[in-house]
């Protein structure tokens, strides 16, 4: 249960990103995470509501983007999704792997609305 | 008018970013440290208490101990002879790069040639949180089981050295050190193995020889 710091970390990456593009509001965050990070979605939404709050991101929908891992062989070149019950590659049996996704945990992209433009009047 | 921002960052990258600073006070000092990593009751305490003892008059040891709420690791290793220091993370579940850097600030690193870091129990969050210890090693024990690896794949592929110890165990406990270690290869090619048990104190001996040996390279940095 390290969700707490983890939604800490989401809120101060996507406040930092709102400022510097000076919007009011934030909408959306999507977040990417991959099977093998360890982060259950429903615990980073029960702190995100309760740490946004009085920030411009209160309110600000979770989307989360799940990523499956994916596993290819280094000796046949296939390409899978490991099961529970191994890790070797199914078809020549190697252990000889590359994980090719699986471990991503990052802020992609924040929905904000922006400040209307100050204009003079006419 | 809304619009969507580009972000793409690291949701941990201000902790990454600490643990380099930590690091770099690791290598200014000429100090090997190490992040100890496992579940509760694989006997991180115990190879830590083990490894204090033996080399003793070789390295000059600090520890630093996260635990919920006790001190009684950090009593243990300052018993066995270390400059110990204790952080109660008060319920949280790993060690970060920022409580790492106020228990540094409790430890004189010129007096020292190793730090080990004993983290908390833990096999899933401690993986995520990097500190700045020049290796991460996990501490697996026979009892856990063989399937460990599968389990927790985040954990294993994290770490450059993995310790199996209470081998001991081996003829009373079912126990697929193939199956075992078929799973670290997998994710962790080349992964450095130690197999020990500090109960028998079989298998310490290249334990202690690898720690030395590092430490010396860290040394000359």
């Amino acid at each position: 249960m390290h969700e707490l710091a983890v939604t800490e970390s989401i809120l101060e990456i996507a406040l930092r990103h709102a400022h510097a593009q000076k919007a009011s509001r934030i909408l959306e965050m999507h977040l990417v995470i991959g099977e093998w990070s360890s982060i259950v979605d429903d615990s980073v939404q029960f702190y995100w509501d309760i740490i946004s709050e009085n920030t411009i991101a209160h309110g600000a929908k979770l989307c989360f983007r799940r990523l499956p891992a994916v596993l290819q062989c280094r000796q046949c070149g296939h390409t899978y999704h490991p099961d529970s019950r191994t890790l070797l590659c199914p078809q020549c049996h190697s252990k000889h792997i590359t994980v090719l996704q699986g471990e991503e945990f990052y802020l992609e992209a924040i929905e904000v609305e922006n400040e209307p433009e100050f204009t003079s009047p006419a | 008018m809304s619009s969507k921002i580009p972000v793409v960052e690291k949701i941990l990258s201000a902790n990454d970013r600490l643990a380099l600073e930590n690091r770099a006070r690791f290598d200014a000092a000429g100090v090997f440290a190490i992040n100890v990593m496992a579940s509760p009751g694989a006997g991180k305490t115990s190879l830590i208490e083990q490894t204090i003892r033996a080399l003793q008059g070789k390295l000059r040891i600090g520890m630093i101990n996260g635990d919920i709420a006790t001190s009684f690791d950090a009593d243990r290793a300052a018993a066995a002879g270390a400059a110990a220091v204790q952080i109660n993370t008060g319920g949280d579940c790993h060690l970060d790069a920022v409580m790492l850097q106020s228990a540094l600030g409790q430890l004189d690193l010129s007096s020292l040639d190793l730090v080990i870091i004993e983290n908390v129990g833990n096999l899933i969050c401690p993986a995520e949180f990097k500190l700045g210890a020049h290796k991460n090693v996990l501490v697996a024990s026979i009892p856990e089981g063989d399937d460990k690896p599968y389990k927790y794949p985040g954990m294993y592929r994290g770490v450059h050295a993995v310790v199996i110890n209470k081998i001991d165990l081996l003829p009373y406990v079912p126990f697929r050190m193939d199956f075992f270690k078929e799973g670290i290869e997998a994710l962790n090619p080349g992964v450095v193995q130690f197999e020990l048990s500090c109960r028998t104190g079989e298998g310490l001996q290249a334990w202690f020889n690898w720690l030395v040996s590092e430490a010396r390279k860290a040394a000359l940095r």
